[in-house]
């Protein structure tokens, strides 16, 4: 682990109430890097977004709302890179067969990774060790 | 979620008490802007100036206000984004599907107007 490199693992239970902490923890984060000539403020949105998108995606897609289960999220940020991992135990879906929002017809529904990966670099969705794991790469300037 | 709900000059304003509109609260407000609208409410402005963050949970409610709207033949406005809540609207194309004023006054002169773009 590098100097700078912070790593936070955290498991909360599978409920939309501490989606909140999760993304505040992300907002915190952000803003604890050092950046030359500023702040983190848009980086801090960015994660906020992302950890929240995440782990409501998990919350309520993969684990169907189901209050018993635990939704574990990895976070590991150094000067240069940014990763962060949410792990759920569900059925998986294709992260292929996810599109871009359709402005005109005005969906309710299918925003969240969409915007995940507007903001992260790499997205990836894979099975491994008895888990579904979306991994979300960013590089920091 | 608290909504403060007030009425000013025929507009039923809604305005959202929480810093986050996201996958825990939304569906209150979307509850909110579909009671405003069954009740008879054709001029709908939802005053989001204590939002500081929204998801696409948030989104996606406003988005089901919007189609409610329509449904009743009625006006959805929105007001008073902040600044993460103005680029997710960017970032999802989502203004330009609604009417986005700066302020509660703009809004409700575009009311008085009886202005409709978009």
């Amino acid at each position: 682990m590098g100097r700078n490199t912070i790593e936070l693992d955290i498991k909360v239970p599978n409920q939309t109430r501490y989606l909140s902490l999760i993304g505040r923890i992300g907002d915190a984060l952000a803003r604890e890097l050092e950046e030359e000539g500023g702040g983190r403020e848009v980086l801090a949105d960015q994660l906020n977004v992302v950890l929240t998108e995440a782990m409501s995606n998990a919350i309520l897609h993969a684990h169907d709302d189901d209050p018993d289960k635990t939704v574990h999220i990895s976070l590991s940020i150094s000067d240069h890179e940014l990763c962060i991992r949410v792990f759920d135990q569900g059925r998986g879906f294709d992260l292929d067969a996810v599109g871009e929002p359709d402005d005109e017809g005005a969906r309710e529904h299918g925003r969240g990774l969409f915007i995940i990966r507007c903001v992260m670099d790499v997205v990836t969705y894979r099975r491994s060790k008895g888990f579904n794991v979306l991994e979300m790469r960013k590089k920091l300037r | 979620m608290e909504i403060a709900v007030t009425e000013n000059s025929g507009v039923t304003i809604l305005t959202p008490m929480n810093e986050r509109l996201d996958a825990h609260n939304s569906d209150t407000l979307k509850g909110a802007m579909k009671e405003s609208f069954e009740a008879g409410a054709k001029n709908v402005l939802v005053d989001l100036s204590n939002v500081r963050f929204i998801d696409s949970s948030g989104l996606g409610a406003l988005v089901s206000g919007f189609k409610n709207s329509v449904s009743h033949r009625g006006r959805l406005t929105l007001s008073g984004l902040q600044e993460q809540v103005r680029s997710m609207f960017e970032l999802t194309r989502l203004h330009r599907v609604f009417e986005i004023y700066e302020g509660l006054d703009e809004a409700l002169a575009s009311f008085a107007e009886g202005d409709v773009h978009g």
